[in-house]
């Protein structure tokens, strides 16, 4: 395959099934290193399992998955875990910051399972995402948006080959999604790879490939340039949309200095 | 000011310690439940230690509990061989130690027997004589039991004289006063009893006794271990124990001791129970935050490590809180029962301390195994 020295993530003809449902089936996907792919999907259409089955949270029941080149077949869960933990940055719709420790901690704890406990370099990781002010802070005294970013900084410390986004501001109001989205783009820039899960249109219309699921096959797979069937296929499938919102293309000058994640 | 490098292992007790201190109301339930388990342990195991020791002394009011007298068929005790079983047993668990000669005696040609002994001693070993009257306090007074002040219709004050023949078979008399009557239900209600100096004089025959009596507390060696000692370190004694005393106490004794080591355990059970409760609502609310942390790469045996971390510190903590209101309760307990306080058993606390910390481990251990089989994609799974 001619393919496989050059994409990071390589999903082929994978399907989960829980007893009589099948949340997969059948699905192929490749992503190439730098790319920004974007998942949308209405509820149930397997995009979250996809999402675990990437983010070495689950595994498929059939197929193949390999990650920057190493195969996750029959990896044990112990073994899912080290991968989880050296390549993949994970961004949650909820952030889930531990609550007893302040924002630095937050980020310094990602350090602390993957080697070791560096707190210049976590600082510098919310300095990053505009947060140095707020470092000492415990989570109940930040807003969403700023927990968010906590939680960015917090996925980006180990230096991931690849960060998923769950719902990344399914949470949050328009100028905090618009200062998250500064930051994956300012990381795009700099040739990080980025998987978003998403219900918005609008947070896909940053990405430059979007993939849409429906009753856990492949619906469509775009590039950057056909955002208007991306959107169409969007509203006809996604379930309970909010209105739409303008997509934020400002970069924010505080990520500037964000280290790549490839 | 250089600020110092947090190390990964520092880090982690600091995340248990703010685990612990930012969560406070959520842990005070287990940290309560250990401190009343590390309270009632320190508290009744002090108590056991002590109860011996307290008990001991109220013992000593049913007498002696060791005989000593001449070894062979007959004869009688040397003074001097009675000074050496005084050296040879300890001398804190001593109450005292009395000396007993017995004479036959006659008055108004009645046959009685006379008891010389040391009216100091005799106070410390036989505590239930009941002396109406006065005790003996100089040369030439008795005491008479209530027998024999029947029989004679003597009273307090009344002049006893006393006949007989000396170790010379020369014949004498002698009178004394009666300075009280005693009794105790016993033979010395058929006894007179005068200082074993007056009696020396009486009879010409200085330095011999017949028996003595030792009334020793328990604790260290036990009583029959003591007649060993004596046995070995004194010739010509034949220590006995006076078996219908130091049986009772020692059942009454170790039956107690059970059953505080049972309330103990009984206790540590409770406390147990009352941990792994309190580690399972932890555990079932710090789910998404295990979720989260196996998610971010963290091994299931970190994860563990975490959490019985915390449950060793919770151990150390309100280990050292029941410590010290375990030696309040003790010494509360002492006082309200025994009517005196204890001497605080310093070794205790750090047993205790351990115990607290190795029970609130095993009570975690179950709820510890919940937490490592969290599966993240579940619980971090978006809304």
């Amino acid at each position: 395959m001619s393919q496989q020295s050059s994409n990071i993530l390589e999903i082929v003809d994978i399907s989960k099934i829980y007893g009589p449902v099948k949340a997969l089936q059948n699905v192929s996907l490749y992503v190439r290193p730098g790319e920004w792919l974007a998942i949308m999907g209405p509820s149930g259409s397997g995009k979250t399992t996809l999402m675990n089955i990437i983010g070495c949270l689950d595994s498929p029941s059939l197929g193949r998955v390999v990650l920057d080149g190493l195969s996750l077949d029959s990896l044990s869960a112990a073994e899912l875990t080290t991968i989880r933990r050296e390549s993949i940055g994970l961004i949650f719709q909820q952030f889930h910051l531990i609550s007893y420790l302040t924002a630095l901690e937050n980020v310094m704890v990602a350090q602390y399972y993957h080697s070791l406990v560096d707190e210049k370099e976590a600082l510098e990781a919310l300095e990053q995402v505009g947060l140095a002010d707020r470092a000492k802070h415990l989570p109940r005294q930040l807003s969403g948006g700023e927990q968010q970013r906590v939680c960015i900084a917090r996925a980006l410390i180990n230096h991931p080959k690849l960060l998923l986004a769950d719902e990344p501001t399914g949470n949050l109001d328009e100028t905090n999604e618009g200062l998250v989205m500064d930051i994956l783009h300012s990381l795009h820039r700099q040739g990080g790879t980025i998987i978003v899960v998403t219900h918005s249109p609008e947070v896909a219309a940053h990405a430059e490939r979007t993939v849409v699921l429906e009753h856990g096959r492949v619906a469509s797979d775009s590039k950057l340039g056909a955002q208007e069937k991306i959107f169409d296929q969007a509203s006809q499938g996604v379930e309970g949309l909010e209105g739409t919102k303008s997509a934020k293309e400002a970069d924010s000058p505080i990520v500037e200095k964000a280290g790549g994640i490839g | 000011m250089v600020k110092k490098k947090i190390t990964n292992r520092g880090f982690a007790l600091k995340m248990i310690v703010w685990s612990l201190i930012r969560r406070r109301s959520r842990l005070l339930v287990a940290l309560t439940g250990v401190t009343i388990g590390a309270t009632v342990l320190l508290g009744l195991v002090t108590l056991c230690y002590d109860i011996p020791r307290q008990l001991s002394r109220e013992f000593r009011s049913y007498g002696a509990n060791m005989v000593f007298v001449k070894d062979g068929v007959t004869g009688r005790l040397e003074g001097e061989t009675l000074d050496k079983v005084k050296e040879a047993l300890p001398s804190e668990r001593l109450v005292g130690l009395t000396p007993f000669r017995y004479e036959p005696v006659r008055n108004h040609m009645l046959p009685y027997t006379a008891v010389g002994t040391s009216f100091t001693d005799v106070r410390r070993t036989s505590p239930f004589w009941r002396v109406t009257g006065a005790w003996p306090g100089a040369s030439g007074q008795v005491l008479i039991g209530t027998d024999v002040a029947r029989a004679t219709g003597y009273s307090e004050g009344s002049l006893l004289t006393l006949d007989g023949r000396n170790a010379s078979q020369a014949r004498y008399e002698k009178d004394f006063t009666v300075s009280g009557i005693v009794s105790s239900g016993g033979v010395e209600d058929g006894f007179i009893f005068m200082s074993l100096e007056d009696m020396e004089n009486m009879t010409r025959e200085p330095g011999l006794v017949d028996l003595a009596e030792a009334s020793l507390t328990t604790g260290g060696a036990s009583l029959p271990e003591l007649v060993n000692l004596v046995k070995a370190s004194v010739p010509g004694v034949e220590p006995r124990l006076v078996t219908r005393v130091t049986r009772s106490e020692e059942t009454v004794l170790s039956k107690l001791t059970w059953l505080v080591y049972l309330v103990t355990l009984v206790v540590l059970t409770l406390t147990m129970i009352c941990v792994t409760t309190t580690m399972m609502t932890v555990v079932l609310e710090r789910r998404k935050e295990i979720g989260l942390k196996k998610a971010l790469g963290a091994e299931n045996s970190r994860v563990a490590r975490e959490f019985l971390g915390e449950g060793v510190m919770l151990g150390v903590i309100g280990g050292l809180l029941g410590s010290f209101t375990g030696l309040i309760f003790a010494r509360v307990v002492s006082y309200s029962v025994f009517g005196r306080g204890l001497s605080p058993e310093v070794h205790l606390i750090p047993i205790t301390i351990a115990v607290s910390a190795i029970v609130t481990v095993l009570a975690s251990l179950w709820p510890v195994r919940r937490a490592v089989d969290v599966e993240p994609a579940l619980v971090l799974r978006g809304e």
